[in-house]
């Protein structure tokens, strides 16, 4: 006899990607299972005790503003908070907190086993259950899992993270299993070949854990906390989190270290070619840094705590793939690390994951009705890319069940839309991380304001609740009207403020100037101004740091907004689903091979493929119209 | 959908260098109106009816608006005298509101017109656009789709091929290293935003600082030598070269309609290099008449032969003259080897008197198909016409016969320089007003992007993996 189940949406994976996409579900009201090969392996973090960072931050965010878990759960687990390039433009402030790695993953996991309508499960999914209708054009209609219970169910989101036929390799010995030992996923991969989706293979690393006994801190810098901690939520009240913060530690490799490296790299198994996997640019190992920047004379190594109840530290900048014994004499060349215990060896992973371009804006397949993909699955690393992600991907499985609309954001509206558009639209052929300088509008996807850009769409999908996004409208309200009277209290060029002004190193009035005028000089701020504006109310911080960057910077955000206006004229040219692209003279042939690949949703999308020119743009436009024009025959 | 305006030549610029110039978009009767001037100095066009023909003077814009005086004195501002057609949406070819400019004052006359036009908000017409507007809006039929894509794809495979064509090798060379450096910048910064604890920006903002004046200067050369119409302005620089005695000098004369150079029948009257200008339709002629080229002792005049082979060398246009009436002989074939894939016209003269050089004689020194041949008279003035077409047509059409569009092309290098040039004048900007070092990659990326239009490159991952391939990063 079979166990049977009938659900409405199964979940695989519990990783970062898998929790976000099974709470979005479940608390949409939809009867979700979510499956993991691992009850321990919720929220796993498997390598860098961190959440947020540089454009990590901004996923972080963005995705709290929608409705997301990951900001609220980190807020409530952190060790160490910074806000990173304090010093620089407000786009690029990046928010980056240490991970009580045991408590972020036990507080995500209480999350999970109290929210209604959702059920976890202890299994490995071995097969998608599905039916063909019609040409290439398949439907989900639910799963098999290792025992042999079905789960019939209408959306599946895959979230298999680095599990599908994993390894490890340490040097020359090699496991068979997921990160940190854990039961690999080895049947699910041939399941999906079956359905025609094709599948490409990454690899990415991990450095050693050590015992913080073996450790002499003295040799190194210590790295502080922020004095003053800004939580990630827009949710968490900001006086709840100051707390009593660990630090983190700074210390070097040296030619020693490089040395060691460079004597046995034909033990490392990437350079030995076992590694078939292609790995990350930016996070290399410790002798992909030796060799391909041959010229450094040190790499700086953080020791970073793994959380308050454990010795373990970890070593960030040195993930390697070299043998224990190599591991061990590179370790303890650095200063601080001579004595170093090696809890857990640095390792390399390599796991099975999909093409991106497989799949819609919505992170739907194209071409299977009801099956979605979010996180490492989809070929991209990091935990924030991963959470925000499979966020997606859960809404939009819950979207089309719900015959709502589906929940896309485009290159000027998230960082998330950038990662997802580059996904589905870019041949990645490595892990993709996220980085400011993939976002061509940041300074309009700024961390400060991605409440502002975002909490509506929450708010409509229906993980918002209503008071939060009315705190959020207010919040708007109050910066307008603040803006709009800088902009309109002029200051005359009298004795009181040229005073003022020459106190504060700026040069004296000609004319009269608005106080906004006087807040974009440089060497002047909101603050600052105070006494010349004795007509202004109290208003919240927050208010006042939007009310700031929006005058400091108007030069540019109007410059920004323009091109914004530009790009989303092509996005709005939508392309229709069926277009034949045979049909369309004069597009030159690597231009049509590609679309007829990559079906892109819109114009835009289509201009963003490598190999479509302007040419084949104007080209695709004037079909459109044509066909356009037939719809209406 | 608001569209931008969009400006060309919409007719071939014939050599005679009467031509259209024509205006289509929302703005495109208040863009003309700013540049044009009624018969009593009046702009005039705002209300003028549709489809109406006005006679009138493109001016200077600039000029008048920045200079009171100017404004009195509007004749001096004056381009060209045109007729002016104005057309409005929905009765015109694109369907927009559209103006055309009829010039009458030659090539160099249209492409400061055009310019004129640009300067004042409208944008230059992408290959086909005009076409591919007509039929967005409507104008050409749905049957016709078809057609309208293929001018679309093939007009910008012309452009892009004759775009090309026109870019000197050293040019896209200094284009590809300028581009390099720049992108080696944004990578620098962007490395440092994205992982601050590893990579400094400390004392940056100076460095680059240093580095972008170089960066300008280098673009400003090359707008410079990118423009067509400072070469026009300046004059082509033509030298005359030829054996003693061969009528260079009655040819110079004859061009300037006066007597310049001594003329006479003992060979080497010419010893020194003799120089004038000339307008040929429109196009500046710096003519060098220079001494003729023979092995001699006289030492005034092998000076003056030296220098005519410098002079030869720099040239952009070399005219040889060779006495049909006597055969070839060594002192030609020294010649023969200056004028070898160079911009230059052979004169067969003499050609009053009895032949014995002919063009194939002439074809085969040269070893080139292409080289130009007229047979001209000094004597009788004939072959002067010819003359004169030939030089119009090596200098703007080349071998393509869509002439306008190498105006149109030099003129769209020229449009993205600025821009590059205008980008890194903002970055220059940015840093004396102190802005952080995330506001400079986006208009250093401008730049990127600009320069990498001219030579037919797109943006595409470069800075990611410049990021990656020069920078060590993270974890």
């Amino acid at each position: 006899m079979e166990y049977k189940n009938e659900v409405d949406v199964c979940v695989v994976g519990a990783g970062h990607a898998g929790c976000e996409a099974a709470l979005a579900c479940a608390r949409l009201g939809l009867e979700t299972v979510i499956f993991t090969v691992s009850i321990e392996s919720i929220a796993l973090m498997p390598c860098n005790p961190n959440v947020g960072g540089t454009s990590k931050g901004h996923l972080v965010r963005e995705l709290d503003a929608l409705g997301g878990e990951m900001g609220k759960n980190i807020d409530k687990t952190f060790i160490q908070s910074k806000m990173l390039n304090g010093s620089k433009g407000p786009a690029v402030h990046s928010l980056r907190a240490q991970a009580d790695k045991a408590e972020y993953s036990r507080a995500m996991r209480k999350v999970l086993e109290n929210q209604d309508h959702l059920t976890i499960k202890q299994a490995e999914v071995c097969e998608l259950l599905w039916e063909e209708t019609g040409a290439k054009k398949k439907k989900i209609k639910g799963l098999k899992t290792f025992t042999g219970a079905i789960y019939e169910c209408r959306a599946v989101v895959l979230c298999t993270g680095t599990y599908l036929r994993a390894r490890c390799l340490c040097g020359e010995s090699i496991t068979y299993t997921g990160p940190n030992g854990l039961q690999a996923a080895n049947h699910l991969t041939a399941s999906l070949e079956k359905m025609g989706i094709e599948m490409r293979r990454f690899k990415t690393g991990t450095p050693a854990r050590m015992d913080k006994r073996s450790l002499d801190f003295s040799k190194m810098e210590e790295q502080f906390g922020d004095e003053r901690i800004v939580p990630f939520s827009f949710s968490t009240d900001p006086e709840s989190i100051q707390k009593d913060q660990v630090s983190c530690w700074l210390t070097y490799t040296n030619e020693k270290t490089h040395e060691i490296i460079r004597n046995n790299l034909d033990r490392s198994p990437i350079y030995a070619g076992i590694i078939e996997g292609t790995g990350p640019r930016y996070c290399p190992s410790i002798e992909d840094k030796v060799v391909k920047f041959a010229d450094k004379e040190r790499h700086q190594v953080f020791i970073e705590p793994e959380g308050l109840y454990t010795n373990e530290m970890y070593v960030s900048g040195m993930s390697s793939s070299l043998p224990e014994d190599v591991q061990v004499a590179m370790y303890r060349t650095v200063p601080g690390l001579e004595h170093c215990k090696i809890v857990r060896n640095a390792y390399a992973i390599e796991y099975d994951c999909i093409d991106a371009r497989q799949l819609k804006p919505t992170l739907e397949f194209r071409e299977v009705e009801g099956l979605f993909s979010g996180g490492q699955f989809n070929g991209s690393s990091g935990y924030e890319e991963a959470a925000s992600q499979g966020f997606v991907a859960g809404v939009n499985a819950a979207m089309s069940l719900l015959g709502k609309a589906p929940l896309t954001m485009d290159r000027s509206e998230s960082y998330i839309g950038v990662l997802i558009d580059d996904l589905v639209t870019k041949d990645n052929r490595e892990p993709y991380r996220m980085m400011t300088s993939r976002a061509e509008y940041r300074l309009l996807l700024r961390q400060d304001n991605a409440d502002l850009r975002l909490r509506k769409k929450g708010y409509e999908i229906g993980l918002v609740s209503e008071e939060e996004y009315q705190k959020t409208c207010r919040k708007k309200e109050l910066i307008d009207q603040e803006i709009q009277r800088l902009k309109e209290t002029k200051v005359g060029a009298n004795k009181e403020i040229q005073d003022f002004l020459e106190k504060n190193g700026s040069s004296p009035l000609k004319t009269a100037a608005s106080l906004s005028e006087i807040i974009c000089r440089p060497e002047l701020d909101y603050g600052k101004i105070r006494e010349i504006d004795p007509d202004r109310t109290l208003l919240p911080a927050d208010v006042i740091e939007q009310v700031e960057i929006e005058i400091k910077y108007e030069g540019y955000i109007t410059r920004q907004m323009r091109q914004v206006e530009q790009y989303r004229k092509m996005e709005k040219r939508k392309i229709p689903e069926n277009i034949d692209y045979d049909d369309v003279p004069s597009l030159r042939i690597e231009a049509r091979q590609k679309l007829k690949m990559l079906r892109p949703v819109s114009v835009g999308q289509a201009s963003r493929i490598s190999g479509v020119s302007p040419a084949d743009i104007s080209v695709l436009l004037v079909y459109l119209e044509k066909y356009r024009g037939r719809e209406k025959d | 959908m608001k569209t931008d305006t969009i400006a060309s030549i919409a007719t071939g610029m014939t050599q005679a260098g009467i031509g259209i110039i024509r205006v289509s978009g929302e703005e495109a009767i208040g863009i003309v109106d700013r540049v044009y001037r009624n018969a009593k100095g009046e702009r005039s066009l705002l209300h003028a009816k549709s489809h109406t023909l006005h006679y009138g003077y493109i001016v200077k814009n600039k000029d008048q608006e920045l200079q009171e005086h100017a404004r009195e004195d509007w004749k001096k501002s004056i381009l060209d005298e045109v007729l002016v057609a104005v057309m409005k949406a929905p009765h015109s070819y694109t369907m927009e509101d559209t103006v055309e400019i009829n010039c009458h004052g030659g090539v160099l006359v249209m492409h400061k017109v055009l310019k004129e036009v640009l300067e004042n908000g409208a944008r230059l017409a992408e290959p086909g656009e005009f076409t591919k507007r007509a039929f967005l809006n409507g104008r050409i039929d749905l049957t016709k789709a078809e057609a309208v894509m293929d001018v679309i794809q093939s007009r910008n495979e012309w452009a892009l091929s004759s775009s090309m064509e026109q870019l000197k090798g050293s040019v896209s060379r200094q284009i590809k290293e300028l581009r390099s450096k720049l992108i080696y910048e944004i990578a620098f910064i962007e490395s440092a935003l994205d992982d601050p604890e590893h990579i400094s920006l400390d004392g940056y903002p100076e460095r680059l600082s240093g580095k972008l004046e170089e960066f300008l200067a280098e673009i400003k050369k090359l707008i410079d030598s990118a423009d067509y119409g400072t070469k026009m302005k300046e004059g082509i620089n033509t030298v005359i070269v030829g054996k003693p005695n061969v009528g260079k000098s009655s040819l110079l004369n004859l061009l300037l309609g006066k007597e310049r150079a001594i003329v006479t029948e003992i060979a080497g009257t010419t010893r020194d290099v003799i120089q004038e200008s000339i307008q040929l339709q429109g196009i500046g002629l710096n003519l060098m008449d220079t001494a003729g080229i023979r092995s001699t002792q006289d030492t005034v005049e092998r000076i003056g032969v030296e220098r005519a082979r410098n002079l030869a060398k720099d040239a952009d246009l070399l005219l040889y003259v060779v006495d049909a009436s006597t055969p070839l002989d060594e002192r030609d074939d020294d010649i023969f080897p200056l004028v070898k894939d160079r911009k230059s016209i052979i004169l067969l003269n003499k050609s009053d008197l009895t032949s014995v050089v002919g063009e194939e004689e002439i074809y085969e020194k040269v070893k080139d198909k292409d080289v130009r041949i007229v047979r001209t008279s000094t004597l009788e003035h004939t072959g002067l016409e010819e003359l004169e077409s030939a030089i119009v047509d090596l200098f703007f059409q080349g071998k393509v016969s869509w002439n306008q569009e190498v105006t149109i092309t030099n003129l769209r290098h020229k449009e993205a320089l600025q821009e590059a040039y205008d980008s890194l004048r903002l970055v220059v900007q940015s840093i004396e007003n102190g802005m952080p070092e995330d506001f400079y990659s986006i208009d250093l990326m401008g730049a990127y992007a600009a320069l990498g239009r001219i030579i037919g490159e797109e943006v595409g991952e470069d800075l990611v993996n410049e990021i990656f391939s020069k920078f060590c990063m993270g974890k």
